[in-house]
């Protein structure tokens, strides 16, 4: 047994395996299925100062090996995440991580301030949501909008900060090394793909939203050739994800850079594939001879 | 704690144009309305599909699905011996003992797929079983011998009472009322039963991903706010989804 301990912004993961936001609720439904303790941590459901009901219209589409989602962030509010659903997260014996979206910087500030006095272990910027003052272009879009964002937020955390890029930044590298300077103390990446779906009968958009966010295997590549190139950028720990399925992936992505990994879609294909995954990056370096996860992080 | 099996499937039967069954064998015993996540071990798909139990008996079970895309043609070309993967029995289900009296079960296409089991299950002497097809029919032998009231209904008229199958209930006359089908044929049935406060159960159909409630991809409208299909369903009571009216 190799040892799968990671000590990540000072919280020590019992092995890198990480549960995306939005894929997993609040950890309770996936408990029914397993022990989601055996994680390394989870990310709660993408969190919005008031609640939010989501889209209307279809929200899932499988694509060839992916999955495009536009669910729009239907959660029940930072309010009640803490009051309730935090509480069910921490009897899990895992890192909880939670995720927080805004259309505002006044949203993420007021989010930041209600979970600075939560039980949260990370909080997790997700810079992909729309800004409502840049004519709802996301916050993770372009570099200078998203480091005064995240140097606003990092002013008042008092959390450690992981800030959560979107792969639809103009330049992935440069969003990178302005989070990083904005004092984000590790980045996750990558969030979905933006992408689109036509109903050629019915000659209209799949989404009623349009453009809806993809995932899974599909994206993967994309996803390892990010995380490379923002861990070559900055210093600062790294959270790798973009349809990992396998404890093969995942190495992937640690010997790209990233010190930890979430996986999202993958719990839809198999409801435990989380523990299938940590079983195959042991049993990987257990074959490889690796005793300790730092020996292959970062090494490509 | 509910786990994701992988078993061999004992057939996998063509009972109509597009219409498949898929016998496998599962030591427990679900409830009428559940429904599994099933997906071959070697397509190109990503997703397991949601399909509903058709029937259950000595721990055989048989799921209906009618081929619609990619997944489900995938899951037909599957034979006997092949491996699937399986997670279930998802979902509600009915609940059997509130339905009582005077019954009808009416169902619509593929949507019949979940009726077969609960008519099995339904402890009213009193059943009265509707079903409408497009044109070809499909399953009324196992209907027949669950159910001495049945009527069925043809677009075309090529088998049965020619028509939709509304056109052949009235729901006025029972003190429970069960549905799956097509949108709006639900839609029209629930609309009536509520208007006429008959207790009305139905039984819907969503895209899904996770299948266990977390990803909130098949939720539909209900007086309550958004309600998981997957977890919360797939069986509501009519009085408590949010139904368009009948001028859309």
């Amino acid at each position: 047994m190799a040892d799968l301990r990671v000590d990540f912004l000072g919280k020590t993961f019992k092995n890198p395996v990480v549960a995306a936001s939005g894929t997993f609720g609040f950890g309770e439904e996936y408990n029914e299925i397993y022990d989601v303790g055996l994680l390394g941590g989870i990310c709660s459901k993408g969190l919005t100062l008031q609640s939010k009901q989501g889209n209307d219209g279809i929200r899932l589409w499988e694509t060839p090996m992916g999955l495009m989602n536009s669910i729009g962030l239907q959660n029940p509010g930072v309010d009640s995440f803490i009051s309730r659903e935090i509480h069910i997260m921490k009897q899990f014996n895992t890192i909880i991580i939670a995720n927080l979206g805004g259309n505002t910087l006044e949203d993420y500030l007021s989010g930041v301030m209600l979970l600075n006095d939560s039980d949260v272990d990370i909080i997790e910027l997700n810079i992909s949501c729309p800004n409502v003052k840049a004519g709802g272009m996301a916050f993770g879009i372009k570099a200078d909008i998203a480091y005064s964002t995240v140097k606003s937020v990092r002013e008042i955390c008092r959390k450690p900060l992981m800030v959560k890029l979107s792969p639809n930044a103009e330049n992935i590298s440069e969003m990178a090394v302005a989070c990083e300077e904005a004092g984000a103390e590790s980045l996750s990446l990558i969030n979905t793909i933006n992408a689109m779906a036509i109903d050629i009968y019915g000659r209209k958009p799949v989404f009623n939203n349009l453009y809806a966010g993809l995932s899974g295997p599909a994206i993967k590549p994309i996803a390892l050739r990010m995380v490379h190139q923002a861990a070559k950028a900055v210093k600062i720990p790294i959270c790798g994800m973009g349809g990992i399925s396998s404890g093969w992936d995942a190495i992937e992505f640690i010997m790209a850079g990233a010190s930890i990994i979430q996986v999202g879609t993958a719990n839809f294909v198999k409801a435990d594939i989380c523990l299938d995954i940590i079983r195959e990056i042991d049993e990987f370096m257990d074959s490889q001879g690796v005793k300790d996860i730092k020996e292959i992080t970062g090494i490509v | 704690m509910m786990k994701t099996e992988i078993t061999k499937i004992l057939g996998n039967n063509l009972i109509c144009d597009n219409i498949f069954e898929i016998v496998v064998a599962i030591d427990i015993r679900p409830l009428p309305g559940q429904f599994y996540m099933i997906k071959g071990l070697n397509g190109d798909y990503l997703l397991p599909r949601p399909i509903s139990v058709h029937d259950y008996e000595d721990g055989v079970l048989k799921l209906l699905y009618r081929v619609s895309g990619h997944g489900t043609n995938q899951i037909s070309r599957l034979k006997k011996g092949d491996n699937i993967q399986i997670f279930g029995p998802l979902g509600n289900g009915f609940d059997v003992k509130l339905l009582k009296g005077k019954i009808a079960v009416i169902g619509g296409g593929i949507g019949i797929a979940p009726l077969l089991y609960l008519a099995k299950n339904i402890e009213s002497q009193n059943l009265n079983i509707y079903l409408g097809y497009k044109d070809d029919t499909f399953c009324v032998e196992s209907f027949e011998v669950n159910c001495d009231k049945l009527t069925i209904v043809t677009e075309n008229g090529c088998a049965g009472k020619k028509g939709y199958v509304t056109d052949f209930v009235n729901v006025g006359e029972f003190d429970t009322v069960i549905t799956c089908g097509p949108d709006m044929m639900m839609e029209k049935i629930i609309r009536e039963c509520v208007e006429k406060n008959i207790p009305v159960y139905a039984s819907l159909e969503k895209r899904m991903a996770c299948g266990i409630g977390a990803c909130l991809g098949c939720v539909v409208s209900t007086i309550d706010g958004n309600k998981r299909v997957c977890k919360d369903g797939p069986v509501f009571s009519g009085r408590d989804l949010m139904i368009r009216s009948e001028n859309g």
